[in-house]
């Protein structure tokens, strides 16, 4: 299943936030979407999963989804967006209340949902009990649990310490890996979108237009060896020169604001 | 190369002539606790000085009758019967006042925090009528509704409902929107996001409303039952007032208080088992 940006636009009142973007993510492929604040990253993530309305151009999708699948475009949350008033099972069982599903497939699908994510000894834990890095793998395991076709993840490791982010950074390529989920990623971090995506969708500042997608040439397999590292470097140092001037314009305009 | 702890143990410190100082505390005070029973000593020291006052003759019991003689009314008053007749008569119409009025409110509440429409015209309602004392309606309910209980139980749902309404809505609004768009990214029905999602949510905000609700409808009550009732607490403490039964008057006052309590016990017992997960 692919999904598609067909020259969307977006404005908030009088300010213009989105310019006529348009790219598509192809089945199983994993796009990143960088850019300055305030570009409009996180908008272009909420309109291509139906939660946002554009001003104009649209959001579509191609393909059958797979056959299994409950919720083909499936959010992540910075914020991780867990229910505090249920236990670490219920948020992953939460979504499929509504779904067509005995209580024992229902209960099936938690149970792997929560295998995947390392979080079965914690389900009857709540969120407050859980330090962040598990609260965002409840949000992953919920996201698991109705297969989805497309992750639309939005900057779900930047409430994160260093070191859980780079735990579920190699949680994140371990689903990704067998190319039977896409995703689209949205994060400010070059790094992590060196590390993790296909293509890189590089975004303007404000109003956000596609200034370059850049290729990565490795797969996220050969990303782990020693010697790719000074490849990635090298990319990711390419992406921050392409980001710089606007970054610090966007910075500028955010203080005088 | 990285520093060990035992090369830094063995290093001298920078400045060895000068002298070490501890580093004064300054993080005390701004958290208050209470005592697990400094508030039970302190009420039974008050109450131990009043009845002192009152047994060596330097307060006039006319004016402050002491404890014991209050205590004593209120146990005359419950072997005649008197209290049972006084103080039911208030519960029942306190509890179908309060009961009718938080339905409405949490109807009208909820409408108002899910519906544009009724968000636009029920906010201007409620903001023109909330600050009207509702007591100032009673001879007009009395009008509507004759002279019984009926106005005396409306007097009182007034009061409750907008209370109510203002706390449902302003939970309804204090949802952390996140939540609710993530319900809406599974897909998740509007019906099963208001049952699932909105409610829980709102449910702090509404408890909370409850106690303010439940403050008004005894207030109510008795401001009601002083205008028109033969019965009832507020009936019974402005007839004590005016025979000059002061022992009776603070019996009346301190069943009121008693009751107070206990709602705010009982919504105390509802905050522990529904809001468990805070």
């Amino acid at each position: 299943m692919d999904l598609i940006s067909d020259h969307i636009s977006h404005r908030f009142g009088a300010l213009e936030v989105l310019d006529d973007v348009s790219f598509t993510v192809r089945s199983g492929e994993v796009v990143a979407i960088v850019g300055p604040s305030g570009c409009g990253k996180s908008t272009l993530l909420s309109i291509m999963g139906g939660l946002l309305q554009p001003s104009s151009g649209r959001a579509e999708w191609r393909g059958a989804p797979p056959a299994d699948s409950r919720n083909p475009l499936t959010f992540v949350f910075q914020d991780f967006a867990l229910l505090p008033w249920c236990t670490v099972a219920e948020n992953v069982e939460f979504p499929l209340l509504h779904a067509d599903l005995s209580d024992a497939e229902r209960c099936a699908v938690v149970d792997d949902a929560l295998r995947r994510t390392s979080l079965s000894d914690f389900r009857s834990a709540y969120p407050k009990q859980l330090s962040g890095g598990m609260r965002q793998r409840v949000g992953i395991a919920r996201a698991l649990a109705v297969r989805p076709a497309i992750l639309l993840m939005d900057e779900p490791l930047s409430a994160l310490d260093s070191q859980t982010s780079e735990l579920l950074m190699e949680d994140f390529i371990r689903l990704l890996a067998d190319g039977s989920m896409g995703a689209v990623y949205v994060t400010h971090n070059l790094e992590e979108a060196v590390r993790i995506a296909d293509r890189i969708v590089v975004l303007s500042r404000r109003p956000g237009r596609i200034r370059e997608v850049v290729t990565i040439p490795l797969s996220r397999s050969e990303r782990g060896d020693i010697h790719a590292c000074e490849q990635l470097l090298a990319l990711q140092s390419e992406l921050w020169s392409l980001i710089r001037e606007q970054a610090v314009e966007a910075e500028r305009e955010v203080q005088h604001a | 190369m990285l520093d060990r702890a035992g090369d830094q143990a063995a290093s001298p410190p920078g400045d060895i002539a000068a002298e070490a100082r501890p580093v004064t505390f300054r993080g005390a005070g701004f958290a208050p606790k209470a005592g697990r029973y400094s508030g039970w000593i302190a009420l039974v020291l008050v109450i131990g000085l009043w009845q002192l006052a009152g047994s060596a003759g330097w307060v006039n019991p006319l004016f402050l009758p002491p404890p014991s003689a209050i205590g004593l009314a209120i146990w005359k008053l419950a072997v005649s019967g008197a209290l049972w007749n006084h103080v039911s008569a208030s519960v029942v119409r306190i509890g179908s006042g309060w009961i009718l009025g938080t339905i409405a409110g949490v109807v009208v509440g909820f409408a108002i925090g899910l519906s544009s429409l009724a968000r636009g015209v029920g906010i201007t309602f409620i903001s023109a009528l909330f600050p009207i004392p509702k007591i100032a309606l009673l001879p007009l309910l009395i009008l509507w509704l004759g002279i019984g209980e009926e106005p005396k139980i409306a007097t009182i749902a007034l009061g409750v409902f907008f209370s109510t309404a203002i706390s449902v809505y302003s939970g309804v609004d204090a949802v952390p929107r996140n939540l609710i768009r993530m319900a809406q990214s599974f897909g998740v029905p509007f019906a099963s996001i208001v049952r699932r999602v909105v409610w829980p949510g709102a449910l702090p905000s509404i408890l909370a409303g409850f106690r303010i609700s439940a403050s008004v409808a005894l207030l109510l009550v008795v401001s009601a039952e002083m205008i028109g009732a033969q019965f009832g607490i507020g009936a019974f403490v402005l007839q004590a007032g005016n025979l000059m039964q002061t022992d009776q008057l603070l019996a009346g006052v301190v069943m009121l208080s008693l009751f107070g309590l206990a709602v705010g016990k009982l919504i105390n017992l509802l905050e522990t088992r529904l809001l468990h997960w805070r």
